[in-house]
């Protein structure tokens, strides 16, 4: 069941971020774009993402447990350290350059543009570099 | 450049909120792409994962979704690249590092973090922001747009 659901729930998040114009790289530089025209949809986007999670959390993490697993996985860092200042600087530039970032470029090669795959090839490849290899 | 559409902006953005609520209810975990599609890579990696087949399954969601999409009636979705390659090579490079450098991306930080008011993913968040506007800008800048 927690495949099925999994499966649900990529589907509708990939559909919001189709029906949003969020895997248009075009429209992500056009809200980054101060200097030029620009696009404010991405605000949007996520006020309308954060106004329905915020509620939808509250209601769902007042429970015991999740539907089909033991227990809520939450992060447990709270501290404001160098790698994620670090970290976000450094994704926020690459988002910045290609107009791309993990959701909507992998729903985004559904529509079969080469370069999303470059990019996609990129992302495991800098993934892989940060998080390295179990020794053979 | 691109045309200001708020109601499917709404509308998308919601969509992505349910999901992200979605998630947690079902599975209780955090709708963050980065970590989720970093699960998948963990195989390349030499890591066995027994939560493999749900990170596989939401993967696969995102992909077929636009397909969906189509399906259900929609207009193909518009896409323009935008950038030269270079510009999106380096730039998958450092999304792929820098999220896994900082614990996560747009939704997981950008949604589902700040969505529970959490310190380290508003930090987060407003740190990429301004690092991608500031991006494009001196991008601008430079090629004398």
């Amino acid at each position: 069941m927690k495949v099925l659901s999994a499966l649900a729930v990529g589907l509708i998040f990939g559909l919001g971020l189709t029906v949003s114009g969020m895997i248009n790289p075009a429209k992500i530089i056009g809200f980054l774009d101060i200097g030029g025209a620009w696009d404010p949809s991405l605000l949007v986007v996520m006020a309308s993402a954060l106004a329905v999670a915020s509620v939808g959390y509250r209601i769902v993490l007042a429970r015991a447990k999740p539907a089909f697993e033991d227990k809520f996985q939450l992060p447990t860092k709270t501290e404001i350290d160098r790698p994620l200042m670090l970290g976000s600087a450094l994704f926020g530039i690459g988002w910045g350059l290609s107009g791309l970032c993990p959701g909507p470029a992998i729903s985004a090669a559904a529509l079969g543009d080469g370069a999303v795959y470059v990019f996609l090839l990129a992302m495991v490849a800098g993934m892989l570099l940060k998080d390295g290899w179990k020794s053979a | 450049m691109t045309e200001f559409t708020p109601l499917s902006a709404a509308l998308g953005g919601a969509l992505i909120g349910l999901a992200a609520v979605a998630l947690m209810a079902t599975n209780g975990r955090i709708a963050g792409i980065s970590g989720i599609f970093a699960g998948v890579l963990a195989p390349v990696r030499g890591e066995g994962r027994a939560d493999f087949p749900w990170r596989l399954a939401f993967v696969a969601g995102l992909l077929i979704a636009p397909l969906l999409y189509q399906a259900l009636g929609g207009l193909r979705p518009a896409f323009d690249i935008a950038r030269p390659l270079g510009f999106t090579l380096i730039g998958g490079l450092l999304v792929g590092y820098g999220s896994r450098l900082g614990s996560g991306c747009t939704s997981g930080h950008g949604v589902c973090g700040v969505s529970r008011v959490s310190k380290r993913s508003v930090v987060a968040t407003a740190t990429f922001m301004a690092s991608a506007i500031a991006t494009v800008f001196i991008v601008r800048l430079l090629s004398g747009a």
